[in-house]
């Protein structure tokens, strides 16, 4: 079978001037099979978000290679990317600042919707959908970002991100800025979510515990590299690691 | 689960009334510099020495200028050249200055730092010696002082396009905009400029104060406006000298530019509040 991502020798370089380069993301290489679910952990600034960014094309690559769904988009640009994105969504770290503060949620949720050739009417109708589909109201089309809650603004992001319906969904910590509870409903609206759609999820975390609930499969990244990949329940019984065991340790 | 929502506590449309105030007052003041010339009760030009510096009377009502000219008329007629050339100019730096600001902070590298520099070189040059020279090159005139004040305004809207810009050009939004496959032009214009707009907006509302003062000292040094046209700065200028004598003389240009200051900056403030959602309830 055929992987939906498979990322190569990928790496990112931050020059700076009169500091020395800082390699973020040092030639890292995985694969994520359809309908999997891959967790990646490590602490911060270990070059996790960096890598959401890399993979989504947000930010240059140093080198690599970045191959979604037997297409290499490491060197696409405008249509051709945008046409990547139908395949692949993200979901953001912070739920209030991923919608325009001017717009209403509605409007943030259609907007791929609105991109890729549907009419107005058909977006108002699917935008309900999706609302309802995410846990919410058809009404919270209509409200600010900032009138609802972190909760419910990530329920509508993650609307956003099924809209158009991709097979790949990069969650960059998007349990992070959330409470306890909440965090529990939306890993199961993921849950839900990846069987109705057979999403393929790379799901980036800094939470162990909630990694070995949600994912088939987990990477391990320290200081750029991936230091150990296994099963979650595997890797966290028995970490070979000397980094991976200190993370662990830490938790437990 | 049934999803609840925080509305806002405080009285929900008052920026909307504040708007619609003084919107309709400035619509006022323009629309009145457009009928201006229906409105006057005297004909603005006529001299009647016989009657010259007359204090405020009934036929009278801000009195009269050394030529016996009925002041109320002038500035009823003034405010054409006045408030037209003034929101013109304020319109024309806005404009210029918000796309090369917004191009340079979205485009960045070398094209960003030489335009910035050409901005700093404006900046760091005194305006009113730029505008001489440039009215010396191309002679005096209304149209050459909007020319030469455009000229050297633009920079600070650029300064805050750029700046604004930068502040956006990272936040969440803007990538997941990105990820719903919306292309740089539509970015810019759907995302960035509606976020950036209301401090340029309040910016160019305070300016226009500025501007009109700024013609005015042009029409004042014979580079703006020119006799007999009559315009608030010049009037004020061309009457400066008989201040101590007839004092009432400067009274009706300086209501006029203090009346017409104030409604564009109050209108200012509440286009800003107006265009952030984050205040409109209060």
């Amino acid at each position: 079978m055929q992987p939906i991502l498979k990322v190569e020798n990928l790496t990112k370089v931050f020059k700076s001037n009169g500091r020395p380069d800082f390699t973020a993301v040092d030639h890292i290489g995985f694969e994520l099979m359809p309908g999997e679910c891959l967790g990646l952990i490590g602490e911060s600034g270990s070059g996790k978000s960096t890598v959401a960014n890399l993979i989504t094309r947000l930010t240059d690559l140093s080198a690599g290679r970045v191959v979604l769904d037997g297409q290499d988009i490491s060197s696409l640009s405008g249509r051709g990317l945008r046409d990547a994105y139908r395949k692949m969504q993200m979901v953001f770290q912070t739920p209030t600042e991923s919608f325009d503060p001017r717009r209403r949620l509605g409007d943030g949720i259609g907007e791929s919707l609105r991109n890729f050739g549907n009419c107005r009417a058909e977006v108002k109708e699917r935008v309900a959908e999706l609302l309802v589909q995410c846990g919410l109201t058809p009404d919270f089309a209509e409200h600010y970002p900032h009138q609802v809650s972190g909760g419910q603004c990530q329920r509508a992001a993650i609307a956003r991100a099924i809209a158009i319906e991709p097979r790949l969904l990069i969650c960059d910590e998007a349990t992070s800025a959330l409470d306890v509870t909440i965090q529990k409903e939306v890993i199961q609206l993921f849950g839900r979510l990846r069987e109705q759609l057979h999403l393929s999820i790379l799901f980036i975390c800094h939470d162990i515990a909630l990694v070995q609930q949600f994912c088939d499969r987990v990477l391990v990244m320290y200081k750029g590299k991936i230091v150990e990949e296994g099963v979650p329940d595997e890797v966290i019984q028995a970490p070979r690691n000397e980094y991976t065991k200190r993370l662990i340790e830490s938790i437990l | 689960m049934t999803p609840t929502v925080r509305k806002p506590k405080i009285i929900k449309n008052s920026v909307r009334t504040r708007l619609i105030v003084f919107g309709i007052l400035a619509v006022l003041l323009v629309i009145c510099s457009l009928l201006s010339d229906h409105l006057t009760p005297y004909d603005p030009y006529l001299q009647d020495l016989s009657n010259a510096k007359a204090a405020p009377s009934q036929q009278h009502v801000f009195g009269t200028d050394r030529y016996g000219r009925d002041m109320l008329s002038r500035v009823i007629v003034g405010s054409r050249t006045s408030i037209f050339s003034t929101l013109l100019l304020v319109a024309i730096i806005t404009a210029v200055g918000t796309v090369i600001g917004v191009f340079c902070g979205w485009h960045g590298k070398k094209i960003d730092t030489v335009l910035m520099r050409i901005s700093d070189m404006f900046l760091a040059f005194p305006g009113l010696v730029f505008a001489l020279a440039v009215a010396g090159v191309l002679g005096g005139g209304l149209h050459n002082a909007i020319f030469a004040l455009a000229a050297i305004s633009w920079p600070k809207y650029a300064r805050i396009a750029r700046s604004q810009t930068l502040a956006q050009k990272e936040t969440p939004y803007l990538r997941a905009a990105r990820l719903s496959g919306s292309g740089t032009v539509k970015m810019l214009a759907k995302h960035v400029l509606p976020n950036i707009i209301g401090p340029i907006l309040v910016t160019s509302m305070l300016d226009i104060g500025t501007m009109m003062m700024e013609l005015a000292g042009l029409s004042f040094l014979g580079l703006g406006a020119k006799p007999p046209i009559a315009e608030w700065g010049s009037m004020m200028s061309e009457n400066r000298a008989l201040f101590t004598t007839v004092p009432w003389i400067t009274l009706a240009p300086g209501l006029a530019i203090f009346i017409s200051v104030m409604i564009f900056n109050l209108l200012g403030d509440t286009v800003r509040d107006y265009a952030d959602p984050r205040t409109r309830g209060r």
